[in-house]
């Protein structure tokens, strides 16, 4: 077994005393794109919340490159942070900066780079994500797709080990999501990084990932390579993947019966 | 039951209020803490200057403007009937500088560049830029926060000085040049009459307290804003209201210590 | 918005704000009578000072030549002691009247020289021999009603 980057055990966490994450183990191989599927409120940014030491766990510990995160002072804790990137669902990009701008940010904050060097490397980050020539607009004038590659770009400024996607493919035309699809299985390899992406998008996802974390109600309830999800025969999968309606997880709130409530007797 | 339910409901407000205010206190005080980047990397500030100074101008001077003239006015009211006219330039000037100007200035200041402060941090935070920040390994508060605060506490002032300066030509406009009060007497009673010190410097200490209290609201009920649409325009709303009523208040604190028994 | 446009504009307004301030400090406060000269120091003892505050203004034919610094009760004969800074360029004769007058019907009171004849110039520490007190209206206003209920008899 290769040397895990991240990994979590039985990492637990409540909002409040509302439990998000219950029991969670994970691992992260070096170099792998491993997907966390789930559906909405499930708690899969929660879990990248714990990686990034934004969030505690209640119990349990997650270990980056052998640091418990949470144990690290805030200098530890930033110096962590250098090495890890993450693409946020919306991008996130600073609304007051040109493109340019937004990806030489942490360069600028972070190293004494002189801006000729500054303005090389940014001009390749955007090249990497070919968008090389925009660098003079504002995030307002892109489109959901160029801006979510410009996020790309400033994630990947300071070639992190550890990248992490927040719904890269929420809100995306189909030729857009396949362009973010592959330009995120090309940085993984080409950065020799180890990528984690959060998503709902089945099949663009099992396209690319080495890997799948399938998370319900807070728990793991199953995992394995692409091809072992695809041809899985849990009920949960087997909804999940082929997007049916009903099975496990029910069409209907549950809520008082409809028909009880319309005064209507059976 | 119902008196069982208010109670609850004012004890829960009060209990609120209180964690609240401590919260807002350790986030002042992790302001000042980190602003060493905003003079260290003094053009952060500068552009935030701009943003709460220099567009705050066109409406500090044309208000500041008008309440000289209706001051010019109703002064020269007043005065006329105890037949002392004279003293119109003293009147003017001494409203001014000691109250009109720091205290109108800076509720100028809070709802135009206050609010806009809240609704820009509140924003960042919806849309997680601040989140972002801080995974970059950028302090936020250093970054974002504190440059905003001290350009905030540095044009406040400033603005206060225009408004009142303003506001005096505009109560010679209407007192001398329209009425036709003594212009000699006009300038030479509000010499004899503003003291440097006593007035003058005194309100600038208070339009830098206003200014101070102003932007630590505005920041910190952006800051704090649910990350939804109505959650950061409850927060702008909030930060007019919170620092009209704080900005009154302190005003009646600081003119006590100050022009009590002279 | 370019840089160099935002720096300037940041400049105008800094520049512009302090100059209002000093021109506040200047054209509307006393700033360009305090201390840009030298002064000296006179004193006056008046049997009532009325509403002379400190910070009062000495005025000599209507200019301006010093300021009020302090008032005191001299307990050696129960009065009260005006201390006052003159403008080192005007020198006043031994024989100078100080009076508390009073700009307008409900103006401020001040301080009023009327100069004599003597050709020996007051120095500093020195005292107005000749002085008058403030006019307090009340004792006027008594003084009338007295006088009219006398004339009545
Ligand atoms: N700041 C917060 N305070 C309270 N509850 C939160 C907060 N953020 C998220 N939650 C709740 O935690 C749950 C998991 O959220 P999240 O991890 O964002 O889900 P998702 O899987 O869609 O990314 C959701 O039910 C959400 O309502
Ligand atoms: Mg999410």
């Amino acid at each position: 077994m290769s040397a895990s980057l991240v990994e979590l055990h039985d990492v637990n966490f409540a909002y409040d005393s509302r439990p998000i994450l219950k029991g969670i183990n994970m691992s992260f191989q070096k170099g792998k794109l491993i997907a966390i599927m789930g559906l909405s409120g499930c708690g899969k940014t929660t879990i990248l919340r714990h990686i990034g030491g934004v969030l505690k766990p209640t119990k349990g510990y997650v270990k980056v490159d052998g640091q418990v995160i949470h144990e690290l002072d805030p200098q530890g804790l930033y110096a962590m942070r250098r090495k890890m990137g993450m693409l946020f669902q919306f991008g996130a990009l600073f609304t007051d900066m040109t493109v340019f701008d937004n990806v030489a940010f942490q360069m600028r904050e972070h190293t004494d780079l002189p801006e000729e060097i500054i303005r090389d490397l940014v001009m390749m980050k955007l090249h990497a994500v070919g968008l090389y020539g925009t660098q003079e607009l504002m995030p307002g004038e892109l489109s959901g797709g160029m801006a979510r590659r410009v996020a790309l770009a400033r994630t990947i400024a300071l070639d992190p080990m550890l990248i992490m996607y927040d719904e890269p493919f929420a809100g995306l035309d189909p030729i857009s999501l396949t362009v973010v699809g592959e330009l995120i299985r090309r940085l993984n390899d080409a950065l020799g990084a180890t990528s984690i992406v959060v998503t709902h998008d089945v099949q663009e996802s099992l396209k690319i990932v080495d890997y799948v974390y399938f998370v319900s109600n807070g728990a793991i309830i199953a995992e394995g390579s692409a091809d072992d999800i695809r041809a899985s025969g849990e009920a949960f999968v087997k909804q999940f993947v082929h997007g049916e309606m009903d099975g496990p997880i029910p069409f209907h709130y549950p809520g008082n019966d409809f028909n009880t409530d319309l005064g209507v007797h059976a | 039951m119902n008196i069982v339910g208010g109670l609850r409901g004012i004890g829960k407000r009060v209990v609120n209020a209180v964690w609240r205010t401590g919260y807002g206190a350790r986030f002042f005080v992790m302001t000042l803490r980190y602003s060493g980047m905003s003079f260290r990397r003094f053009r952060l500030t500068v552009r935030e200057i701009f943003f709460s100074g220099v567009l705050s101008l066109i409406i500090i001077l044309v208000a500041g403007m008008f309440v000289g003239m209706v001051l010019g006015l109703q002064g020269y009211e007043t005065l006329k009937r105890y037949g002392s006219e004279s003293a119109l330039g003293s009147l003017v000037a001494l409203s001014l500088v000691r109250e009109l100007g720091p205290v109108l200035a800076a509720l100028l200041f809070a709802s135009r560049a206050g609010s806009a402060m809240t609704a820009e941090i509140g924003l960042m935070k919806a849309t997680e830029q601040i989140d972002a920040m801080e995974l970059m390994a950028v302090n936020p508060i250093a970054r974002v926060v504190a440059p905003r605060f001290w350009a905030g506490v540095i044009s406040m002032p400033l603005l206060a000085a225009l408004f009142s300066a303003m506001g005096v030509f505009g109560g010679y406009v209407v007192g001398v040049v329209n009425i036709g009060v003594d212009e000699g007497s006009f300038w030479s009673q509000m010499q004899a009459s503003v003291d440097f010190q006593h007035d003058i410097l005194n309100g600038v200490i208070k339009s830098l307290v206003f200014g101070l209290a102003v932007t630590a609201i505005a920041l910190f009920e952006g800051y704090d804003a649910p990350p939804t649409a109505e959650g950061v325009s409850g927060a702008t709303t909030r930060t007019v209201v919170e620092s009209s009523l704080a900005i009154l208040m302190l005003d009646f604190i600081l003119t006590a210590f100050m022009f009590q028994g002279a | 918005m370019e840089r160099t446009t935002l720096d300037l504009w940041v400049g105008v307004f800094v520049v512009a704000g302090i100059a209002a301030l000093v021109v506040l400090a200047l054209k509307v406060g006393n700033l360009s009578t305090y201390n840009v000269s030298e002064s000296y120091q006179l004193q006056a003892h008046f049997t009532n000072v009325g509403g002379l505050k400190p910070t009062a203004s000495v005025r000599s034919a209507g200019v301006l030549v010093g300021r009020v610094v302090s008032i005191v009760l001299d307990t050696s004969n129960y009065d009260a002691k005006v201390t006052m800074s003159i403008d080192k360029r005007y020198q006043f004769p031994k024989d100078t009247f100080a009076n508390i007058l009073t700009s307008g019907l409900l103006g401020e009171q001040y301080i009023g020289l009327i100069p004599g004849g003597d050709d020996k110039m007051l120095q500093s520490g020195d005292e107005f021999k000749k002085t008058q007190s403030a006019v307090v209206l009340e004792d006027l206003i008594g003084k009338f009603l007295y006088n009219s209920s006398d004339a009545k008899k």
